[in-house]
Formats: structure tokens, sequence, C-alpha cells
């Protein structure tokens, strides 16, 4: 495989310095930016309301973990029924992943939280603004995976017929522990979208991370102290799976 | 096998690459197709191993007619043993994995059992010391002895070879063709599509040349060899053997 790093990294020091520069750079034009305009910090208004911060920080995590395995469910199963040889399924699934790519997350959150809730008398809303989060997300993920299990060869596929596999034995033993390996790096990164999405759940009023932080801003009229510590909360999530993304790319490159 | 076609035709798109193809066999072991590429020997290989349906036409192996359906195509090919040319092996799976596979899934023996013989398997063909590493890890060789390996293992009625060695050096294709060999002298019913003529002849008890979706030798290799009737035939095989 071509790319692969050579013996040649720069020492540890150097990078280790190099790094520090860099995030020295981006620290001192931020607190350029903000002495320019003489913002004048209120961090002792805020600090009131830490558990307002923690607390939403903890209901988006568990509604993120909850959205991802229910999009990754979704996603499994438009996948195969793409690749359905029956035409109305297959249509059903492209139209769905179509339109749910091609319009914003407000717009669904919307029409779901007012119409088919109402519709379908489904009252939580914390119910329905993880399903919406999971539809939305499913049909990016069914990409995903569609894509994975499209990498595997057909002369793969030649061998488990010529062995005498089923079709459903084709994807457990041939096609999906091969795909798996292609699928996961870009997986990760849509669960790091997913997380930061589920912000917009805020405006259905599920107390989540970034109403709360909203909601502490016009507590303390201080939208910097409330939304900094927001962007930090979330970068906590975010920033480990981006490094854990970057680690399995680099981990495939070496297999194949 | 005694091997019968009648009026075999099959067509990708436009394109008809096997054209009315009969051929009475009462008892071959070895059978060999040669020919140019594109002349539709793979594909019937392909038929013959239960991969391709034909568009019409009628192929009967021992009397039994090659069935229509898929689910009974599926349980013909589990008695089918088919090597191609390359990528064969599973790439996630060690070699005792791809031959257990089979074994396990396709013909629902119990692990222990599968596992004794794919390991007697293995060791008769001198790779048991190779049994627990990934395909990646094999020489192109080694991966195709894997694999023929892995047809044997499921005791089949007849192995199918499509171009086996193709994408071999020499010196592995010659490792290979010894394996051929021996299952060969052991009395298994082959067909095998190839391009190592030397081979073919030592090796066939009846050979076909394929040209242009039709059969247009059909005999014993010395004769087919020796004494070619066909035009088409005489250019291929003056073409080939001349280096």
């Amino acid at each position: 495989m071509q790319g692969m790093p050579t013996g040649n990294e720069p020492p540890l020091w150097r990078r280790t310095a190099s790094l520090l520069l860099a995030l020295g750079l981006v620290a001192g034009l931020f607190t350029f930016a903000f002495a320019s305009v003489g913002y004048r910090w209120n961090w002792a208004g805020v600090w009131v309301y830490r558990r307002q911060f923690l607390t939403g920080w903890l209901v988006t995590v568990v509604l993120s973990v909850i959205a991802l395995t229910v999009s990754t469910l979704i996603g499994v199963i438009l996948a195969l029924l793409r690749r359905s040889r029956f035409l109305p399924l297959k249509y059903l699934a492209r139209i769905y992943v179509e339109v749910i790519r091609g319009t914003p997350l407000l717009v669904q959150l919307l029409i779901f939280f007012y119409v088919v809730a109402t519709a379908f008398h489904l009252d939580n809303r914390y119910v329905v603004g993880v399903l919406t989060l999971s539809v939305f997300s499913g049909a990016y993920i069914s990409e995903v995976i569609r894509a994975g299990i499209e990498s595997v060869g057909k002369s793969q596929l030649d061998s488990a017929r010529a062995i005498g596999l089923t079709t459903a034995q084709t994807y457990r033993y041939v096609i999906f522990p091969q795909a798996i390996r292609q699928v996961l790096p870009p997986l990760a990164g849509q669960f790091a979208s997913l997380i930061k999405d589920s912000s917009l759940l805020s405006i259905i009023g599920i107390s989540e991370f970034t109403l709360n932080a909203q909601n502490v801003s016009s507590y303390t009229y201080s939208n910097f102290e409330s939304y900094l510590p927001l962007a930090f909360g979330y970068l906590i999530l975010t920033l480990p799976i981006s490094l854990w993304t970057q680690s399995l790319e680099r981990r495939s490159q070496f297999e194949t | 096998m005694k091997l019968e076609l009648a009026g075999v035709t099959k067509s990708f798109g436009a394109h008809r690459v096997l054209d009315d193809i009969s051929l009475n066999l009462p008892s071959v072991h070895a059978f060999v197709l040669i020919g140019p590429s594109g002349g539709g020997k793979s594909t019937l290989l392909r038929i013959l191993a239960g991969l391709e349906h034909p568009d019409s036409g009628r192929v009967s192996i021992d009397g039994a007619a090659l069935p229509g359906d898929e689910e009974s195509l599926r349980q013909y090919r589990r008695g089918a043993g088919t090597v191609f040319q390359a990528y064969n092996l599973f790439p996630h799976l060690s070699a005792l994995d791809n031959i257990l596979l089979p074994l396990e899934k396709a013909h629902g023996l119990a692990h222990a059992e599968a596992e004794s013989r794919a390991m007697d398997t293995l060791r008769r063909f001198q790779l048991e010391a190779h049994a627990r590493k990934k395909p990646a890890q094999l020489s192109g060789g080694q991966k195709q002895r894997v694999a023929i390996a892995r047809a044997v293992a499921i005791k089949p009625r007849l192995l199918l070879f499509d171009e086996p060695t193709s994408a071999l050096d020499p010196e592995m294709t010659a490792e290979v063709l010894e394996m051929i060999e021996e299952l060969k002298r052991e009395g298994r019913d082959l067909v095998l599509v190839t391009h190592e003529m030397a081979f073919a002849r030592v090796a066939a008890d009846h050979v076909a040349y394929l040209a242009d979706g039709k059969i247009l030798e059909s005999g014993a290799p010395d004769e087919v060899f020796a004494t070619p009737h066909s035009e088409s035939c005489r250019r291929f095989l003056g073409k080939i053997l001349r280096y």
C-alpha cells in the first residue's frame, strides 16, 4: 500500500513543540479578537448554573448513543433494501435517502414534531427527537454501509456462490466481515456529526446541552461564557471520535 | 463421469458467448477446455459449475440434468468444487477457516468434524504450516493450493478449474499443476480451463477447443494437438506453441 508512514517521522520533541506552537497561534488569535472588542467576562454568573451544563451534556450523550444505535439499524435495513430485487422497496429506500439527505434537519424536526408525531399520538418529545435524529442520520449511514457492501469484490460473491452459501450466509460470513473494515471510519465520522446535529433538538424544547446553554445565557446575559463551554463540551465528545477515525483509517490502510 | 451437452446457448447482452454447443462424452475423467480468450470456455465451465444458467439447451452429468432454479442449483454447487483464476479465498479468514466455512455452513458438518477434515486435507497437501495464516500472508501458489484444498475437502463429485494458474509465475504454476495432476491420478473427475498446453496434453483424456462460442475441435489430446482439423485451432496452437 502506498502512503504508509515511513521511519522518517520527525522526533517527538519537534512534533510536540510544533503542536504547541500551532495551538498557541490559535489561542493568540482568539485572545486578540476578544480583547479588541473589549468583551467583559462574567464567568462567575455562569458558574452558578454549572449543573445545568452537566445535565444537558449528559442528556446529549444519552440521546446521541440511542440515536446512533437506531440509525445504524435503519442504515443497514435501508442499504439492504436498496440492493433488493423487488423494485418498489428499492425505490422506497432510494426516495427516503434522497429526501432526507436533501432537506435540512431543522425542517424535518418541525414536520416530525408538529405533524407526524401529533398524527400518531407520540407525546414524548424526547422519543420524537431521538427518532427524527435517527431517521436523519440513518439516511447517511445507509450510504456508508452501501458503499462498504459494494467494496466487496464480485469475485468474492462468486466464491461464496461456488461453495453453496445462501444469500443470508453470504452477507453474514463473507460481505459484512469485509465491509465493516471499510465502513468503520466513515461511520465514526457520522457519529461525530450526529452528536453535533443533536443540538438542533433544542428547537423542539428538549433540554439537552444546547438548550440548557441557551437558557443559562438568557438568565445571565452572558453569551460567550455560555456558548464557549458549549463548544468545548461538544469537542470533548467529537475529538476522541475524530482521532479514533484517523487511527482506523491508518489501520485499514496497513491491512489491504 | 458421463457428460452431455445438447444445444447449449448463452448470451450476455447482444454477445452470444456459447452458440448451440453439443458434446457427448460417455466416460471422461479429465476434460480440458482450451481456446482463445473470449471464446466461451470459461462460460462453459461456469455453467458446468452451476454458476450460470444457459439460455437454452441441456447439460447433464451422469444422466442427471443440471437444474434450472437457483435453489436446486445451490444444492448442485455444494457438490462441485470450483477453483477460479484468482481471489478465491476470503481475505478475512485464515486458510483453515476458508476450508471450514463451506464444510460447516454449506454442508452442515459439526465444528469438530469439519476441523479434523480440514486439517487432514491441509496436511495431505503439505499446507498445515499455513493453516492459521490469512491469504495476504501466503504466496500466490499457496493461495491457489489452499483454494484447491477447500474445493477437495467437501468431497465433490467433480472439480472445476477456471484458469487456475493464469495469475501465477512459472514456479507457482508448477506446484499448482502438480496438485491437479495428483487429484487426477487418484481418479477424480475434473474439468479444467487452461492455457498450459503442455499440461493439457498430458493431463487430459479429452480436449475441446472453443472459439467464437463453438466447439471447433474435440477429441483425445494427441489428436487435437497433433492433427487439428480447423484452421482456427491450427493457428491458435501454432501461435501458442511457438514460444
